[in-house]
């Protein structure tokens, strides 16, 4: 770099991050990829295409974008009464949104568990219905949704905090109704940090594991997901069927989060 | 709030609302949280204890807390060199380096582990060298530190990098101006600006260390007593069906859960108001 | 459509907005809401909008003698056009426009033809033809005022208000866009309130100016009874530029007489501080002689300042011809 920096410190700080990122996070990534890579695609297919591993994919991919949708919903209500309304509680309903970033994944994953159990606080309500909650592709789902929700509110939340009223003061002056101006005005509006929010759920949840397990019941073919799958792999020391199962999952996960991306540049009219 | 009939719902619709929100948030959050306490009380309070001194438990504390004392700071220190790299300076692959910050949010934390695993396992590419030289990284201490570093590796440096870019330069260079150097600079400028969102980084990164359980259950070999984190220790109870004594572990992760949020919302408290000049 | 405002009140908690207010708007006037900001003038046009309620009970808006205080923004009938333009930003600049008659309720809406020729003759009326297709953060500032016109125009309303409708633009587009609502305000003679802080730009555009302060108003008038006869001190500060004498008593800079120290009629003399020649005008600054604090600002011609060969330092006589004292 042969441009005069006025603030100091860029060498060393770039050089330290560099070093640093390459050591903890990208030699190991590759090595995963260079492992896996290394056993060709006859390889690669026979160990992909195994129905356990289609099984358990299926359940993963499948119950994070249910979950991931679910958490759209239920974080956009959460997030426009959090930012809309004065209420009793607020502010602690406000910091209460981060717990499952706080609360560690195996903590959450017993406690689901115990109340989506069919003996349970929730789970023998469910029962009576002939929903059974936890040890069931559903217990999966609802493990995903607690992880997967705050992201949606956290990142819609400024959007909205910004969004001010200008615009549906003007769209109430053009004649329009209440439900009009949201569906019109407001969700527009917020649809690119609705995507944002979606997609960091889904992908939080594609790799979560913590809270999965306990509430799964880790049957294979029915409700085993891929992570689970990969430490079972690893358990019987067939590294290179785990290794391939990761990669293959990385691979997915970095292909949605980059057409997201794109998508996400589609839609960004609102940058002014 | 000013009342405002164009722009807000009616009152029975905002109150529908904020009941279906509250619902929401408390059979989703409220509720895990009360049957933490609930189910690790449910056998009174001397099995609660008794599984809190136990041994075990005390040596999970201790290597959990071990964990986290080095990768937290080892991650504060890369969050702080990662955000003055790229905030204070302009250079090409400045967005690749961002995107590369991100990469541990899209991994699984079973892949962190097994990263690890296929690097210095047995059957690893170093694992015959560390075996002849009797070193020992997988099911070991090494391994949990690696394991752990990798999973909170982003945590401090997304959290100042979008704080240090709204704050702009024009402090820093007004103190190049005046002839400070680059330390008096940053002791003096940079980190009080920043210190509020530094402190959050480091509290977040600090849950998520002691709380991790995929990446370290990866690498960790679950010798009951010696390479057991906390979080481990309540799986291999719960597996056990001593459901009490897991939940009674679980207390003190969901302790440091509320300690952490609280700090937080203290916080921003703080800084909020600092920021509206009522302080 | 007039509009009347009787004795409206406004409090934010207990930050009292606006205070009795009264005031006529003449069918198909340009009236200007005029204040320093805090003085209540956005908040009264919001009141007439129906964005914002006045205290329960306290008074009336009326549009063309009917009673409208309880009727929503929506129904209200009014344009508004807001001070940073509030297009819909995920909408084309023809969607926005159209946007007024796509939500009216489906017995109502103009059929789609009808819709896109009326779209399009108001993107004519406001000399944006081509651009129906962009989007809003496609287009400059000025343009984009505009379509904020255009859409506040396509449901016919029957009064205009407008926030600030200049403030967030350049000095230069301002003064076109200024000349240019004037222009249009002639052909299509709707009844329009503008709020502005900016003293030209009411005094150069309004019919009817009001001048607004402390949540009360202080004087209505025409803009050449405003500036000229202004009714208290506030009113004649905030209008232009004006001295003040030691006795309370104001002349505005151009009313002021420069006269040779010796001559006849010289109320005060003093030294020549500052001169300011550009054109054909000259701004000259007089420190007064005999311990008067404060400098005088005096507006002359360029020939007489020749032709008298005024120069920095000289001493001059100055003379007072019309000097008021607001009420």
């Amino acid at each position: 770099m042969s441009k005069h920096r006025v603030i100091p410190g860029f060498g060393l700080s770039l050089g330290f991050t560099v070093t640093y990122l390459s050591l903890i996070i990208l030699i190991p990534l590759a090595a995963l990829f260079v492992k896996a890579g290394g056993l060709g695609p006859a390889e690669w297919w026979r160990i992909l295409s195994a129905p356990r591993v289609l099984a358990a994919a299926k359940l993963t991919f499948g119950a994070s974008a249910a979950a991931a949708m679910v958490s759209v919903v239920v974080g956009l209500l959460v997030t426009w009464v959090l930012v809309r309304y004065r209420f009793p509680g607020r502010r602690l309903l406000d910091a209460m949104v981060d717990l499952p970033f706080a609360l560690p994944t195996a903590v959450a994953g017993i406690t689901l568990t115990s109340i989506y159990a069919p003996n349970g606080w929730i789970g023998q309500y469910l029962a009576v219905w002939g929903i059974q909650g936890a040890y069931s592709p559903f217990g999966v789902f609802i493990a995903l949704t607690f992880i997967g929700f705050p992201f949606v509110v956290r990142t819609v939340q400024p959007v909205m905090e910004d969004l001010g009223t200008e615009l549906e003061e003007a769209a109430a002056t053009l004649g329009a109704g209440r439900l009009t101006v949201f569906c019109r005005v407001i969700l527009p509006a917020l649809l690119p940090a609705l995507i944002t929010g979606f997609t960091l759920a889904f992908a939080r949840a594609i790799g979560e594991y913590g809270s999965v397990i306990f509430i799964s019941g880790n049957l294979p073919m029915k409700t085993e997901i891929l992570p689970l799958l990969i430490v079972a792999q690893l358990e019987q020391y067939k590294y290179r069927d785990a290794a391939v199962i990761a990669a293959g999952m990385l691979m997915v996960s970095f292909a949605l989060l980059f057409l997201i991306n794109l998508l996400q540049r589609q839609l960004n009219w609102h940058k002014r | 709030m000013h009342h405002r009939s164009s722009t807000t719902e009616s009152a029975p619709v905002r109150w529908l609302l904020i009941g279906l929100a509250l619902l929401a948030l408390s059979l989703f959050l409220l509720l895990p949280l009360l049957a933490v306490f609930v189910e690790a009380l449910r056998r009174g309070t001397d099995v609660f204890c008794a599984a809190l001194v136990s041994p075990s438990a005390l040596s999970a504390v201790r290597l959990t807390l071990t964990a986290a004392a080095v990768s937290v700071p080892l991650n504060t220190v890369f969050g702080l060199a990662a955000a003055w790299a790229v905030t204070k300076h302009q250079f090409r692959g400045r967005a690749l380096l961002l995107s590369l910050i991100d990469l541990p949010f899209a991994v699984s934390p079973v892949i962190a582990g097994l990263v690890w695993v296929l690097l210095f396992g047995a059957k690893g590419w170093f694992g015959p060298w560390l075996a002849d030289h009797d070193i020992r990284i997988i099911f070991e201490l090494p391994g949990i530190i690696l394991a752990t570093v990798f999973v909170t590796f982003p945590f401090v440096a997304r959290e100042l990098i979008p704080l240090m870019e709204a704050q702009g330069n024009d402090q820093e260079l007004a103190a190049v101006t005046l002839g400070a150097s680059g330390w008096q600079m940053f002791r003096r400028i940079t980190l009080p600006n920043i210190k509020w969102g530094l402190l959050y980084g480091v509290l977040l990164c600090n849950a998520r260390a002691m709380g991790e359980f995929g990446a370290v259950s990866v690498v960790s070999g679950h010798i009951r007593g010696k390479t057991n984190t906390l979080p481990l220790h309540i799986e291999v109870l719960y597996n056990e069906y001593q459901f009490s004594a897991a939940f009674a572990c679980a207390t003190l992760l969901g302790l440091l859960a509320l300690l952490t949020l609280g700090l937080k919302s203290a916080v921003e408290q703080f800084t909020h108001q600092r920021a509206s000049g009522r302080i | 459509m007039s509009i009347s405002i009787q004795s409206i009140h406004k409090t934010f908690g207990t930050y009292t907005a606006l205070d009795d207010i009264s005031l006529e708007v003449p069918d198909g006037s340009l009236t200007a809401l005029l204040g320093p900001s805090g003085s209540g003038k956005t908040t009264l046009l919001r009141i007439v909008a129906g964005l914002e309620m006045a205290d329960p009970g306290s008074g009336r808006i009326l549009f063309h003698g009917n009673d409208v205080s309880d009727v929503t923004a929506g129904k209200r009938g009014v344009g508004f056009v807001f001070q940073h333009y509030a297009l819909f930003p995920h909408m084309t600049i023809a969607q926005n426009i159209a946007f007024g008659l796509d939500v009216m309720p489906r017995e109502q809406r103009p059929k789609r033809a009808e819709i896109r020729e009326r779209v399009g003759e108001l993107l004519r009326l406001v000399r944006l033809e081509g651009l129906d297709k962009r989007r809003p953060n496609e287009l400059s500032g000025g343009q984009r005022q505009r379509v904020a016109l255009a859409r506040a125009l396509a449901i016919r309303p029957k009064v205009l208000l407008l926030d600030e409708p200049f403030g967030a633009l350049d000095a230069q587009v301002r003064k076109e866009l200024r000349r240019w609502l004037r222009q249009f305000h002639d052909e299509i003679n709707l009844t329009t309130l503008f709020v502005t802080h900016d003293q030209e730009e009411a005094l150069e555009l309004a019919d009817q100016v009001v001048v607004m302060r402390n949540a009360r108003i202080e004087q209505t008038g025409t803009p050449q009874d405003i500036y000229d006869e202004p009714r208290t001190s506030f009113v004649y500060e905030f209008l232009g530029e004006v001295n003040k004498l030691p006795d309370g008593r104001y002349i505005r800079p151009h009313e002021i007489e420069l006269r040779f120290a010796a001559e006849e009629g010289v109320d005060v003399t003093g030294r020549v501080s500052h001169l300011f020649v550009a054109g054909p005008f000259a701004r000259v600054s007089v420190s007064p002689e005999h311990g008067r604090r404060g400098e005088l600002e005096v507006w002359a011609s360029r020939d007489q300042v020749e032709e008298m060969a005024l120069a920095n330092g000289d001493v001059i006589g100055l003379h007072f011809p019309n000097v008021k004292k607001p009420g």
